[in-house]
């Protein structure tokens, strides 16, 4: 693992927080947002402000903008100061003088920050105009000129388009170029990368690094990606309920962390080594998915398009007790396979057999005494259980379907609950009373409560902080143990597939690349899609669980099917 | 086990959950006033036989224009009838008319609407006539219902009901077909559970709230409809006191006694203004966006 | 562009086609003798079967429905059954006045309550925004017609700033013109005024939580540049909507405010037609104004993309 080696010895300090408090505004008695903040960056340095949601990151980034939301949150204490220029004390005329030609930002969300009813040139020319003399056509040029240096090819088009007419790693140049074109002495970071693929995320890390040292600005970067941290941070502090618990050089925090909050974090981020498959048992296969097509539209008669093919040729079975991972960026198909295989959606062509029959072609009727076959746990844990339904209902609402008794469905429901660790009181409980993780513990009560044979998990753990993911996955390893279930295991996270799966599926644009064992394909990928997946992992060369450098690849291989 | 009975939620619970104020936020007093004056006006509409100096069909041709005095409190009408009497016995039929309006409505409107949000196949033909009946501005199509089928209340408050079911049948099905690609919608699909059970149990719950606030509205627009249907001559007989009926009655002489068209228009803008305050604050209470904030 | 302004084009053809339909049956399907209904208690046999003979009420239904519905299609929407004259003519003598006031109300209409809308936005929960919401609360609850005569009441009887009733076309002088128009305008545009400005501030405020207003404050832009140039624009197309939508409001308006100040326009025409029966011109009426309002709302839907970029036809 190679960490950032830059000398800041006697790099000049840039920027410094000191005693931070913010709080709920009009609400003195109320816990604070952030409880006596303390960091500082010097020029050229990038400072990693990680932690979990709700750990306080954001605030941090919005009060150094001035931009804290007025009727919630409010600065009751402390001092921000860039260079000579106190923020806490700016008026708001001088705040809005000092964004982007001191301190800039970039956020998380590519898609939704630029204007979409404005060209980007204009939005990036717009920051001259406000904050400089240039003529239009100096502005112009000077506009096309960061454009270039953010690599955005072919220049001229890009500065007439709209931000729909890009691609998420596009919009997120733009936003960097928009950020970095006054070349202001602090940049703020907000999970810039989260919201996009790997490889995309790897090409803008890159591209951040290239222009903190062409300008030798200071990099605030804010994420929750252990992975992330280890690629870029000079410096690191570790954010936990809106207090800093900890900061360090990179390599210290890595190798040595002092505090047990920082140990638990790392020792919660999966392992890209995969873990050993287990043994095959020789059973038949629970799912088997044969020649399987999807192709949405198409078939209307008045449109001309051919529709979108999202599943071609996809063949694959699972047996039982074991786990399948299908892992690609998105728009690779993973999740359209998924729904097919739950008939969610109708495939176009192929065969889908669950526990023996062909699901593919059933009509609903038809369909609906396979359903206990197989069920499915969805990525956002917010939307998956009805909120006005108990726990209870939810629970049994499958098999009361499927002819059980209420009170043996009710019974078996509690007896689920606390399979998954949650009180058997949680039953009368509604599904806001409970946090994210709880609420992806109940979903895969809720499927195995069918009994099924195959249990999909459609990004199950994407949308959980890392250390309640870890104890998801936990769980959904010990239930099918417990119960033999074959699993279909879909993800973007290569480090979550690693750590799960037995075999690999890699999809990309709809088809399948590479299918095998899962110590194969991710120790030693023969397609070179996979390979720059794992390549553009970030961080893939450090096991944080362990505070060290992965050991060589070729050490595991021996575990292996 | 056997107490899942006991532990359901009942209506009320179910409606103080969906209307359940987030955290820190404050209503304000501006709601209880409203439903205060609400409350006030409908009462005193409803008991007001109780309570009248006066007859209020009974014509005196001796009395005829009298300025307010202690026997008239508002003064009376061209046929000698005491206004203060006819303003107080009009909010019956007026508020009967709203409510009943809102209710056919949304009763027609959440059926037509579930069918449109859940059958492809509906949906189409169904939308298509919705389209063509929003097209047709309310008032004619009231006063063209009235006209033809005559004066009685069952017919003004069908024309007043006709123009409002479209809207009712997009917001219902906007809510079920948002609701129906709910991953937890798609959770119940894999759980076998059948679709009319979907229907009911999962996405008609979702268009409830909505509904009330809606059916408020209507009901306000109604009350309003049934002023300007009389006023132009096609409300309910005008052998009924409604405020609509005093108020087309005064038109003519508007100069001369202009309290004929301003007392009834006061109280019937005052109670429909209350029930507008009412519908925006549940609606606010329903905005994601203030739910958002208790997280 | 042209070829969805085409499909756009045909796909009115089944709403008014709908319409049709619904008008033609809204007489034929009142229970009793549609002649007895139009005709009144008083009438003769005669008077009736003249009636049925005018309207071919003696025919099966699908062939009334056919001729009337040929007959429409070449522009023929029959003769009045009150003053024998030609429906269109009627209509078409009575076009001026109400387009001209429908026009005037919509001019002040968008200009006060766009304004209106976006201040209380950006000053949320602030007095101006309750000012501004109470106005559009209250605009919604008082009847036209009272607007009406309040305005009356106090510019025309106690100020006597203007005439009290009647109409003189902008041909007679303009001064004539707008002293009689401005209160049917102004009576009109409250209940507009009230829905537009709702609609704008609802939006507005919807636009002005988005990331990328956060991302113009972050650049450090002018407020006001905030606002109108990124916030508005992005606002516009369900402040567009409910111009569009609510036309038939305007409509419905203009029929009580022709009444209350005199206005000979087509929305006292209806409302005479109406109480009078005559069916041809309730008829042509209700088709008339569902035809305006289908148009209207297609150039609201053609119009969006002038304002967002990701909508293009």
């Amino acid at each position: 693992m190679k960490f950032s080696t830059k000398d800041l010895s006697r790099a000049e300090q840039v920027f410094s927080i000191t005693g931070l408090q913010v709080g709920l505004a009009g609400q003195p008695d109320a816990a604070p947002v952030l409880d006596r903040i303390d960091l500082q960056i010097r020029a050229g340095e990038t400072h990693c402000l990680v932690g979990e949601s709700g750990s306080g990151k954001s605030v941090t980034s919005l009060a150094t903008m001035g931009l804290l939301p007025k009727d919630a949150l409010e600065v009751t204490g402390g001092r921000i100061q860039l260079k000579e220029v106190e923020i806490t004390a700016a008026s708001p005329s001088r705040m809005r003088d000092l964004r982007a030609k001191r301190v800039a930002m970039i956020f998380q969300e590519p898609m939704t920050a630029l204007n979409p009813v404005l060209r980007v040139g204009a939005q990036i020319e717009e920051v001259l105009n406000m904050h400089t003399d240039l003529s239009a056509a100096e502005a112009k040029a000077r506009t096309l000129d960061i454009m270039e240096q953010v690599h955005l090819p072919d220049v001229p088009r890009i500065y007439q388009a709209f931000p729909h007419q890009l691609s998420g790693g596009q919009r997120q140049r733009i936003m960097i170029a928009m950020a970095l074109v006054l070349e202001p002495d602090l940049l703020i970071a907000d999970e810039p990368t989260t919201a996009l693929d790997v490889t995309t995320q790897l090409q803008i890390l890159k591209l951040i690094a290239e222009m903190q040292q062409r300008h030798g600005t200071a990099v605030l970067f804010i994420t929750h990606d252990m992975g992330v941290v280890a690629e870029i941070a000079d410096t690191v502090s570790v954010m936990q309920k809106g207090r800093i618990v900890e900061t360090a050089p990179i390599r210290e925090l890595l190798t040595d962390p002092q505090m047990d909050y920082t140990r638990k974090l790392l020792q919660a981020v999966p392992n890209l080594t995969p873990r050993p498959a287990r043994p095959v048992n020789g059973a038949d296969a629970v799912l088997d998915v044969d020649n399987l097509q999807m192709t949405y539209g198409g078939t209307g008669w008045f449109s001309r398009s051919e529709g979108v093919r999202a599943a071609r040729d996809v063949t694959f079975d699972i047996a039982p007790g074991r786990t399948l991972g299908i892992v690609g960026e998105s728009g690779s198909g993973k999740s359209t396979v998924a729904r097919c295989i739950m008939r969610l959606i109708d495939p176009t062509g192929g065969r889908v057999c669950v526990a023996g029959s062909d699901i593919a072609r059933l009509s609903r009727r038809q369909l609906q005494p396979h359903r206990k076959h197989f069920q499915i746990v969805f990525q956002d844990p917010y939307r998956s259980l009805n909120p006005r339904w108990t726990v209870a209902r939810s629970l049994c609402e499958g098999p009361i379907n499927f002819g059980q008794p209420k009170a043996q469905a009710l019974e078996h429901a509690a007896e689920l609950l606390e399979l998954v660790d949650l009180p058997r009181d949680a039953l009368w409980r509604y599904p806001h009373q409970f946090s994210g993780g709880q609420r992806q513990r109940i979903a895969i009560a809720r499927a195995v409560a069918m009994k099924p044979d195959l249990l999909v998990a459609d990004e199950a753990v994407s949308a959980l902080d890392v250390s309640v993911q870890a104890q998801v996955l936990d769980l959904l390893d010990d239930v099918q143990k417990r119960f033999g279930i074959a699993m279909l295991f879909i993800t973007h996270d290569l480090r979550v597939a690693a750590q799960i799966c037995d075999d690999v599926l890699v999809m990309q644009k709809g088809q399948v690349v590479e299918h095998g064992p899962a110590g194969a394909v991710l120790a030693d990928p023969q397609h070179s899609y996979t390979k720059s997946l794992i390549e553009a992992a970030p961080g893939r060369d450090w096991d944080f669980a362990n505070f060290r450098a992965v050991s060589a690849p070729s050490a595991i291989q021996g575990a292996t099917v | 086990m056997a107490d899942i009975p006991t532990s359901r939620p009942s209506a009320f619970h179910v409606l103080t959950g969906i209307f359940a104020l987030p955290k820190g936020a404050r209503l304000g007093a501006g709601p209880a006033i409203a439903a205060l004056v609400l409350a006030i006006i409908v009462m005193a509409s409803v008991c007001a036989p109780l309570y009248v100096p006066h007859d209020p069909l009974s014509m005196d041709a001796m009395s005829r224009l009298k300025p307010p005095s202690g026997e008239f409190w508002l003064g009376t009408d061209p046929f000698g009838r005491d206004i203060f009497s006819r303003v107080m016995t009009g909010g019956r039929v007026s508020l009967l008319i709203g409510v009943g309006a809102a209710v056919v409505s949304v009763a027609i409107g959440l059926a037509i609407g579930l069918v449109a949000g859940f059958f492809r196949t509906a949906d189409g033909i169904i939308m298509r006539i919705m389209d063509s009946l929003m097209a047709i501005p309310a008032i004619l199509l009231a006063i063209a219902l009235v006209a033809l089928n005559g004066p009685s209340l069952g017919s003004v408050i069908i024309a007043i009901t006709i123009p409002e079911v479209p809207r009712v049948v997009r917001l219902v099905r906007s809510v079920v077909l948002t609701a129906r690609e709910e991953p937890y919608v798609e959770a119940a699909i894999a759980l076998g559970s059948s679709m009319p059970k979907i229907l009911i149990q999962h996405l008609l719950p979702n268009t409830l709230a909505p509904l009330i606030v809606q059916g408020t509205y209507i009901c306000a627009s109604a009350i309003l409809i049934e002023a300007i249907l009389s006023f132009l001559g096609a409300g309910v007989s005008t052998e009924i006191p409604t405020w609509g009926n005093i108020m087309a009655e005064g038109r003519t002489y508007f100069q001369l006694k202009p309290g004929l068209i301003f007392w009834p228009g006061i109280l019937l803008s005052l109670c429909i203004l209350c029930i507008n305050l009412l519908g925006d604050t549940a609606r606010d209470l329903l905005d994601p966006r203030m739910k958002k904030r208790e997280g | 562009m042209f070829g969805y302004i085409l499909r756009r084009l045909l796909a009115t053809i089944p709403v008014l086609l709908i319409v049709s339909v619904f008008v033609f049956l809204l007489l034929r399907l009142t229970p009793g003798d549609p002649a007895a209904i139009l005709a009144g208690d008083a009438a003769t046999p005669a008077q009736l079967e003249r009636i049925r003979d005018s309207l071919g009420l003696n025919d099966p239904l699908h062939v009334q429905f056919l001729t009337w519905f040929g007959q429409m299609l070449q522009g023929d929407f029959g003769t009045s059954l009150i003053s024998n004259t030609d429906v269109l003519d009627m209509v078409s003598d009575r076009l001026g006045p109400t387009v001209n006031i429908a026009v005037m109300t919509i001019i002040i209409s968008v200009l006060l309550a766009v304004p209106m809308g976006v201040i209380a936005a950006w000053r949320h929960r602030s007095w101006i925004d309750f000012a501004v919401m109470s106005f559009s609360v209250l605009g919604f609850s008082v009847p036209v017609f009272v607007i009406g005569y309040i305005l009356i009441q106090i510019f025309a009887i106690e100020l006597r700033w203007v005439p009290v009733q009647g109409y003189k076309s902008p041909a007679d002088g303009l001064g004539a013109f707008f002293s009689r128009a401005v209160l049917p305008s102004l009576t009109l545009a409250t209940i507009y005024v009230a829905l537009i400005a709702r609609m704008t501030r609802a939006s507005m405020l919807e636009v002005l939580g988005e990331d990328y207003i956060r991302t113009a404050r972050a650049k450090g832009v002018r407020e006001n540049v905030v606002l109108f140039r990124h916030a508005l624009r992005n606002a516009a197309v369900p402040i567009l909507t409910i111009i569009g939508t609510g036309f038939a409001l305007l409509i419905s308006g203009v029929v009580v405010t022709e009444s209350v100040f005199n206005i000979p326009g087509i929305g006292r025409l209806t409302v005479d037609a109406i109480l009078a029966r005559d069916y041809p011109v309730i008829q042509a009426m209700i088709l008339l104004t569902a035809g305006i309002y289908v148009m209207v709302n297609l150039l609201v839907d053609l119009s969006y993309s002038l304002f967002d970029p990701r909508i293009r036809y």
